[in-house]
C-alpha cells in the first residue's frame, strides 16, 4: 500500500495492526481483541481523514498509484466478457484510449476510457493516460460504431490531459478534440460518462459530452491542473493547493455548479482501497441511468444532451440604457 | 591623441526643446524592423508592405475591414461575466475584468456584429485578444451560442474569427465546459445546413483550437499565425528538444491537412465572399 503524505497517521495504525499480526502468528497468544479494537481505530482515523480532505488532498487520492484504472472497470462490471478492439483505421491505435464492447446485465454497452499504465514500462506505453489524436479518433469511430448497431455509449475519463507532443500537434490535437464534441453532442445513443480519476481540460472532455456525467467522489474535473494554473497564475509550482482550492475541482463543487450530474460515493480510503466496492457503485448508476437514458426517443435524447451543455455557463446581461450611459459619458 | 577629432558638436538640443514625433503617425514593423506611416500600414490592413507581417488586430477593425462601407451592427453587447466560482488568484477576477474594461473599453474576448459583406447578409463572432488572452469563458461561449440561434433564425452565414490563448482559467470548469456548447451548438447549425467559415489568426491555441476554430465547413487561417492545441513551451518541454523552425504556423498546420486555405488580411474580404458564395 503507498500512502499519501496526509495518511501517515494511517500508516502507523496499519503498521502497528501488522506487527500484532505478526506476534499473534508467532507466539499464538491470543490478541484478537487487540486487532478488533485497532481495526476500529483505523476505520475511525480513515473516517476522520477522508470527510475533510482538501481539494489539493483529493487531487492526491485521484492520482493514487494503486487506484483502479479504466479496464479494470471494464473487466469487473461486465463480469469479464469486455473485449477490446483497437485502432483508429488512420495511423495508430493508441494505448493511451482504449475500448471495447462487454455486456453488462445481458446488455451490450460500448466502453471507452483513457487508460494509465499499471508499472513503469506500461506507463510509458500508455503515455500516463494521455491521449493522441489517435486515441481520440479511435472513440469516435468506436462511439459511431456503437451508435451504428444502437449500443449505448459508457466512458471512464482518466487523464492528465491531451498528449502536448509534437505528433500530437502534427495530426491534429485540437481538430481531433473538436470533432469529438462535435460529434458525441449528436449521437443517437445513450452517453454515460464518469470521472474515475484525474478529468483535466479538453483532454477529458474529448470522451465526456454525454447525457450523465458523473465524478466520483475522490475525483477531480476542470479546465487545468492545479499545478499548470499555479505556474501560469502564480508564475511558481509553489501554489498547487491554493490553485486547487481556486479552481473549485472536487466532485461536490462541480455538482453545486451544476456541472455535472452526480457524485458517486467511494468506498472508505478511496477507490485504492476496496476497488470491489468502487466498481458496484459505478455498475448500479450506469444501469440506473440506462433504464432512464433508453426510454427517450434518439431525438429528443440528443437535444437535451446539447440543451444541457448550452446552459453550461453564468453571464450577467446589463440593463441595454446602462451601456448607452456608458457610451454617452465616454 | 586621438585619431579623430570631434569638429560639430554633438546633439545641443536641450530636453526642453526637443520635438517629439507625434504618437501613431509612424508604423514600426516588429518583424523587419522598417517604419511606414500609419495611414499607410491601415490601409493595407495592417499588414507590412515590406515583408507581410500581420499586425495583431481587433474586433473594431475586423468589423471594418469586412462590412461593406464598415457598417455593422453589434448583437448581445451586453454580457459580462459574473465571476461564478468567486475566483482570486493573485489578484481577484472581478478586479482584473474591471481592469480590462477600463485598459481595452471591451466587455469580454469577443464581440458579434451581423452587417453585409459585398451585399451578402453576415454574422461575424470576433475575439480579441487584448481581453484577458482572448480568453473563453462563459461570456463567449454564450455569445457563440446566440449568435447561431441568430443566424438560425435569420438563415445567415457565420464567420468566426479566433484569437486566443484558450479557455479562461478563473472560470476553470464552465471555461472547459464552453467548448462542449460551442461544438454542440455547431452541430444543429450544421444540421441546419448554414454555411460556418472558421479563420483562425495569431494566435488561437487551447481550447479554442479544440473546439469551435478547428469545426468550420472550411478553416482558414491569415499566414504565420501561432495554431496549435498546446503551447510550443509545453510541447519543447515534453519532447525535449528544441522544435523544427516553422512549427504551429499557420503554413504548418496547412501542410498538415488542417486547413483549407491560408489568406493574407490583404485579400480577406474578398476570398471569404467566394467562399461564402460556394456555399450558399
Amino acid at each position: 500500500m503507498t500512502y499519501l503524505d496526509f495518511e501517515k497517521p494511517i500508516q502507523e495504525l496499519e503498521n502497528e495492526l501488522n506487527k500484532l499480526k505478526e506476534v499473534q502468528k508467532k507466539s499464538k497468544v491470543p490478541l484478537d481483541d487487540k486487532i478488533e479494537e485497532l481495526n476500529k481505530l483505523i476505520e475511525n482515523k480513515i473516517r476522520e481523514i477522508y470527510s475533510n480532505l482538501t481539494a489539493w488532498q483529493r487531487v492526491q487520492v485521484s492520482r493514487h498509484p494503486e487506484r483502479p484504472y479504466t479496464l479494470a472497470y471494464a473487466e469487473y462490471i461486465t463480469n469479464g466478457t469486455f473485449m477490446e478492439l483497437h485502432g483508429d483505421r488512420c495511423v495508430a491505435d493508441d494505448k493511451a484510449m482504449v475500448g471495447g464492447f462487454g455486456k453488462i446485465e445481458g446488455q451490450t454497452f460500448m466502453i471507452i476510457g483513457q487508460q494509465k499504465g499499471i508499472n513503469t514500462k506500461m506507463r510509458q506505453i500508455r503515455r500516463f493516460g494521455m491521449a493522441n489524436p489517435d486515441g481520440y479518433r479511435k472513440a469516435l469511430r468506436l462511439m459511431k460504431l456503437a451508435e451504428k448497431f444502437n449500443k449505448p455509449i459508457v466512458t471512464f475519463i482518466d487523464t492528465p490531459g491531451a498528449y502536448p507532443g509534437l505528433e500530437a500537434e502534427e495530426r491534429g490535437q485540437g481538430e481531433a478534440i473538436a470533432r469529438n464534441l462535435y460529434e458525441m453532442a449528436q449521437l443517437k445513443v445513450p452517453v454515460i460518462c464518469f470521472i474515475i480519476g484525474e478529468g483535466a481540460s479538453g483532454g477529458a472532455l474529448g470522451i465526456g459530452v454525454g447525457d450523465r456525467v458523473y465524478m466520483l467522489e475522490n475525483t477531480w474535473y476542470s479546465v487545468i491542473s492545479p499545478e499548470s494554473c499555479s505556474s501560469i497564475l502564480w508564475r511558481s509550482w509553489e501554489h498547487k493547493e491554493k490553485a486547487a482550492e481556486a479552481l473549485k475541482l472536487t466532485a461536490k463543487d462541480m455538482f453545486e455548479h451544476g456541472l455535472i450530474d452526480g457524485i458517486i460515493p467511494e468506498p472508505l480510503g478511496g477507490a485504492h482501497r476496496n476497488p470491489q466496492q468502487a466498481f458496484e457503485n459505478v455498475k448500479k448508476v450506469i444501469l440506473e441511468s440506462y433504464q432512464e437514458l433508453k426510454k427517450i426517443d434518439p431525438q429528443t435524447l440528443v437535444e437535451k444532451r446539447i440543451q444541457k451543455f448550452v446552459s453550461m455557463g453564468e453571464v450577467e446581461a446589463l440593463d441595454v440604457n446602462e451601456i448607452h450611459n456608458e457610451i454617452l459619458n465616454d | 591623441m586621438g585619431w579623430f577629432k570631434r569638429i560639430k558638436e554633438g546633439i545641443t538640443t536641450s530636453t526642453k526643446e526637443k520635438k517629439e514625433t507625434p504618437e501613431g503617425l509612424w508604423y514600426k514593423c516588429p518583424s523587419c524592423k522598417k517604419i511606414i506611416p500609419s495611414n499607410e500600414h491601415q490601409e493595407n490592413a495592417y499588414v507590412c508592405p515590406h515583408c507581410g507581417y500581420h499586425e495583431k488586430i481587433g474586433s473594431v477593425e475586423y468589423f471594418n475591414l469586412l462590412f461593406d462601407e464598415g457598417k455593422f451592427v453589434e448583437l448581445f453587447s451586453n454580457l459580462v461575466s459574473k465571476d461564478p466560482l468567486k475566483f482570486v488568484d493573485t489578484k481577484p477576477y472581478t478586479q482584473r475584468l474591471q481592469e480590462s474594461f477600463e485598459k481595452s473599453g471591451l466587455k469580454d474576448a469577443m464581440r458579434v456584429a451581423t452587417g453585409k459583406m459585398n451585399g451578402m447578409s453576415l454574422v461575424i463572432c470576433c475575439m480579441d485578444f487584448q481581453f484577458i488572452g482572448g480568453s473563453m469563458g462563459s461570456v463567449v461561449g454564450e455569445k457563440i451560442s446566440l449568435a447561431i440561434d441568430y443566424c438560425i433564425e435569420n438563415k445567415s452565414p457565420l464567420l468566426i474569427i479566433s484569437k486566443s490563448g484558450g479557455a479562461r482559467m478563473m472560470e476553470a470548469a464552465y471555461s472547459l465546459m464552453q467548448m462542449a456548447k460551442t461544438a454542440a451548438k455547431l452541430s444543429v447549425l450544421s444540421n441546419h445546413k448554414i454555411p460556418y467559415i472558421s479563420l483562425l489568426t495569431d494566435p488561437t491555441t487551447g481550447g479554442v483550437t479544440a473546439s469551435f476554430a478547428m469545426l468550420g465547413d472550411l478553416n482558414v487561417a491569415e499566414p504565420g499565425s501561432l495554431i496549435g492545441f498546446a503551447g510550443p513551451r509545453v510541447v519543447k518541454e515534453t519532447i525535449g528538444k528544441d522544435l523544427p523552425k516553422g512549427f504551429q504556423t499557420a503554413e504548418f498546420v496547412l501542410e498538415h491537412g488542417f486547413l483549407d486555405k491560408i489568406i493574407p488580411r490583404t485579400k480577406l474580404k474578398t476570398e471569404l465572399f467566394h467562399l461564402f458564395d460556394f456555399l450558399s
